[in-house]
């Protein structure tokens, strides 16, 4: 009888102190990329007779387009995972550029927003355009913790409204003439410096710290969480701020890049996030995701349209596939989560 | 020892498992088990925690699809590839996980996927909430079928679950440790259920980790160890320390360890605690070594008072006192500060992160003082702390970064023992602490919370099974109606006392 004890124990002694990791889903959406990657390749010796993936200055404009998209993501992600959602991202960004514009016009301009402060040093532009977006975000995440009402519908009237704001500032005027010390910030590979950057440091914050932690837990199971000592509101809050934060940052960056600033930047980016966050891996029930998930899923938005741009492909055709996409990537989440409760329900 | 002791007076079985496998990655669940029920009896299947009872019956259920064996109704070889297959084939299971939708009423709960419809093809309410009726009339149920879920306690919700399964009229009904969260009181009103279906001919499956009910319920006796098929006969051949020696396969001593240990000074204490509409004036004090029990029905407050002392729902009224000074919590962040720790009863709803890994589940209570530094996670001791805990508590699991929702519901239980413990609170409270938890890890888990007593713990417990607050408390506080009807001291316990208390409004005389 002692023999029948232990098929099962010979398997915990020898995968128990060691602990063995499993293959992550960044794998699986890895492939994707390169396959995707692959493709287009190949479709373009077919279609252009040239290569797709050989050209290193379209392979640098790819990643510079989706650098701004990628970091407001990477906010996203962690709203994702704590099992809400960021609708205003999009729109915090417009109103993060204007700012951050208006805080960067030089005096040779006649009709700069504030006469007064012209030639201003670049980190105040952009040091305006990461409050103005910490701020957005500190107000979707009160909102939500301390009235209960959802995150879709918070983010939601913070996407109307803050689109409206970035257009009532200058009442619908473009802000522009930027010093050549702000256009620094967003000139060359600079955004995506940044970009990965902001990934290395909350891909950190995420595995590595007690907020990272408790996100996870909270998007889990709020009740449990809240059992086990965490403070759910307040780290909410504070989840959502960094969300907005980021969206400053990425309104900073547009706006340098661009050169002025635009209330209509940015239009349909919490779209393009929160897909990348998805295609990811990140479950939109919350609990899972990852930041390096996030980053391949925006390279793999990216490529797509980098690709069908090589290919010649009408825009309508690439918004088409793109939602085919999206759908594609929620269908696959929803796969997954009924195989991990499958187990035990 | 094995299959010709098989009970065997009719050769007609109802339902029969013949060399079952099943493994998932790093573990064999099941390995050449077999299972045979016959009509009209009811088989109690046993077995430590994670030896594989659950696997079995969720594959008879249709729920996970077996790598080997077969299963077999009236002789017939089934093939379920989903769950509706089994109900449709005549088999219901109640799981061992409440499975219940909270924002919906009892009875739609009960009819999903089945409710009446009216002329239209809408959802008939008038006709779902009679049939409920009926259906709880027959069960002898008093609750109100058109009640949202979410406002039962934990028994109620079972006792939901099973109308829910007897209202299949299936002829197999497998029920996973339905007692799990029921107090004496309902787990007889649930006999005499299972006897009126036992009575019809049906064939119950039951899983249960309580010898006693074993003996006063079962017919027929599987016994599993380690996904392996062990025995089987008939309850009335077989003594419970057989059943326990052929689980456990070694013997199991003695079951309330319980020493006495030096009581120091009072380190909680509790003035006329009031939750509005929930209980009322409660007041009692824990000294340091010692253990307070909780008892009463469910329903008595029980529950609600640790939920209160824990700042899960904050108190309306009165005083909390820890080592003498007046501490006002209102979160449970604070009660932890205060030196607290709460194994809440609900470990689906208000314990698990189902999603996130064993080690992720140990430690989230314990990521402040010692284990981090600024805000930086000390995962190197961490891991080495959840891995003593794991094999302290002898956590079955491949690994720690195994999904928690992966392991069986008893080893779960324990690793929500071990986050707690892992905060070396002063003032632990432990509500329903054993709950699925097996006989041999039970006597472990009750010798460790006495030898936390004695380093000078203060330990309040709740347990639905008298025996358990009996053996190990050195008082019990018993409630009805939100009300503390009586405190009684270890010496004067006795059954038949603290049933008095818990069920007259008037046992106040004591108070
Ligand atoms: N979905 C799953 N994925 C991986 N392992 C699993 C899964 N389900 C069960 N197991 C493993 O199979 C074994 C048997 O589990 P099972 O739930 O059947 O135990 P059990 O006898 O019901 O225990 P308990 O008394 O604790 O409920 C355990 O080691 C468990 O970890
Ligand atoms: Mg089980």
């Amino acid at each position: 009888m002692s023999t029948a004890t232990d098929t099962t124990k010979a398997v915990e002694e020898t995968t128990g102190k060691k602990r063995k990791k499993k293959v992550p889903t960044e794998v699986s959406i890895l492939l994707v990329l390169v396959g995707i990657s692959l493709l287009f390749e190949a479709l373009g010796w077919i279609v252009r007779g040239d290569s797709f993936l050989l050209n290193p200055q379209r392979l640098l404009i790819m990643i510079l387009q989706m650098s701004i998209i990628g970091i407001i993501a990477i906010g996203v992600t962690q709203v994702i995972i704590t099992g809400g959602i960021d609708l205003s991202s999009g729109s915090v960004l417009a109103l993060a550029a204007m700012v951050t514009a208006s805080f960067a016009q030089s005096s040779d301009y006649m009709r700069a927003v504030y006469p007064a402060l012209t030639d201003l040093p670049w980190i105040i532009p952009l040091a305006a355009g990461l409050l103005v977006g910490a701020l957005a975000g500190l107000i979707n995440g009160s909102l939500i913790s301390l009235t209960m009402i959802p995150p879709f519908i918070a983010t939601l009237g913070m996407m109307v409204s803050a689109r409206g704001l970035a257009r009532a500032y200058t009442d619908g005027q473009p802000v522009s003439m930027l010093t050549p010390d702000f256009m620094w910030l967003g000139s060359g590979a600079n955004p995506v410096i940044i970009f990965l950057a902001v990934a290395a440091i909350f891909h950190i914050a995420l595995k590595y710290t007690r907020y990272g932690k408790y996100t996870y837990a909270i998007g889990a199971n709020p009740q449990a969480a809240r059992v086990s000592g965490i403070n759910v509101r307040r780290h909410l809050i504070v989840v959502y701020a960094i969300a907005g934060l980021l969206a400053g940052l990425g309104g900073a960056i547009a706006a340098s890049r661009a050169g002025t600033g635009q209330a209509g930047m940015g239009l349909m980016y919490e779209l393009d996030a929160i897909a990348a966050a998805v295609i990811g891996g990140t479950s939109l029930a919350g609990g899972v995701g990852r930041v390096t998930g996030t980053v391949i899923g925006a390279l793999i938005l990216g490529v797509m349209l980098s690709g069908f741009t090589f290919l010649g492909v009408d825009a309508y055709y690439q918004d088409i596939v793109k939602g085919v996409i999206i759908v594609a990537a929620v269908i696959a989440d929803q796969y997954r989560q009924r195989k991990r409760s499958k187990a035990k329900t | 020892m094995s299959a010709e002791n098989t009970p065997s007076d009719t050769n007609e079985y109802l339902l029969e498992v013949v060399n079952a496998r099943k493994t998932f990655p790093g573990v064999v669940a099941l390995d050449g088990v077999q299972l045979k029920i016959r009509p009209g009896t009811v088989h109690a299947l046993m077995g430590e925690n994670g030896a594989g009872k659950s696997t079995l019956m969720k594959i008879i259920a249709g729920v996970y699809i077996p790598d080997e064996g077969e299963v077999r109704l009236r002789g017939k070889p089934l093939t379920l590839t989903g769950p509706l297959d089994a109900l449709e084939a005549g088999i219901a299971m109640i799981h061992q996980e409440l499975n219940l939708m909270p924002f919906m009423t009892i009875a739609e709960n009960i009819w999903i996927r089945r409710e009446p419809l009216n002329a239209f093809g809408l959802v008939d309410h008038r006709a779902l909430h009679d049939k409920t009726q009926a259906l709880f009339e027959r069960l002898g149920i008093t609750m109100d079928p058109d009640m949202e879920v979410r406002h039962l306690t934990i028994a109620g919700r079972q006792m939901v679950e099973i109308a829910k399964a007897v209202s299949y009229e299936s002829d197999v009904l497998i029920m996973d440790e339905p007692t799990s969260a029921l107090t004496d009181r309902e787990v007889e009103h649930l006999f005499r259920i299972i006897n009126d279906l036992r009575a019809q001919g049906k064939g119950i499956v039951y899983i249960t980790h309580k010898m006693d009910e074993v003996f006063t319920v079962a017919d027929d006796i599987s016994v599993f160890r380690d996904g392996q098929f062990i025995h089987c006969a008939k309850a009335s051949d077989m003594t419970s320390d057989e059943i326990i020696k052929l689980m456990v396969g070694r013997e199991v001593t003695q079951m309330f360890p319980k020493e006495t240990v030096p009581i120091g000074d009072v380190v909680l204490s509790v003035r006329n605690l009031s939750l509005e509409g929930v209980f009322t004036d409660v007041s009692f004090d824990v000294r340091a070594g010692e253990i307070v029990g909780l008892a009463g029905l469910v329903g008595s407050g029980r529950t609600n008072v640790a939920e209160t002392l824990f700042g899960v729902t904050p108190a309306t009224s009165g005083e909390i006192k820890v080592n003498g000074t007046s501490v006002a919590i209102t979160s449970p962040h604070q009660a932890m500060v205060n030196g607290m720790a709460l194994l809440t009863e609900d470990r689906k709803e208000t314990g698990l992160f189902l999603d996130l890994s064993v080690l992720e589940n140990m430690e989230i209570a314990v990521l402040r003082d010692g284990y981090t530094r600024s805000g930086f996670v000390s995962q190197g001791v961490l891991d080495d702390q959840c891995e003593s805990m794991k094999s302290l508590l002898k956590v079955k699991t491949p690994n720690l970064d195994e999904r928690i929702g992966n392991l069986s519901g008893g080893n779960q239980q324990k690793v929500l023992i071990g986050r707690w413990l892992l905060t070396k609170p002063k003032i632990l409270i432990l509500d329903e602490p054993t709950r699925g938890i097996d006989v041999g890890a039970k006597a472990e888990i009750h010798r460790m919370v006495t030898k936390l007593a004695s380093e000078g713990v203060a330990v309040i417990m709740i347990s639905s099974e008298l025996p358990e607050v009996m053996g190990m408390s050195d008082r019990i506080l018993v409630m009805h109606g939100g009300r503390v009807t009586g405190v009684v001291p270890r010496e004067e316990a006795s059954q038949v006392r603290i049933m008095e208390l818990a069920s007259s409004p008037m046992g106040a005389d004591a108070a």
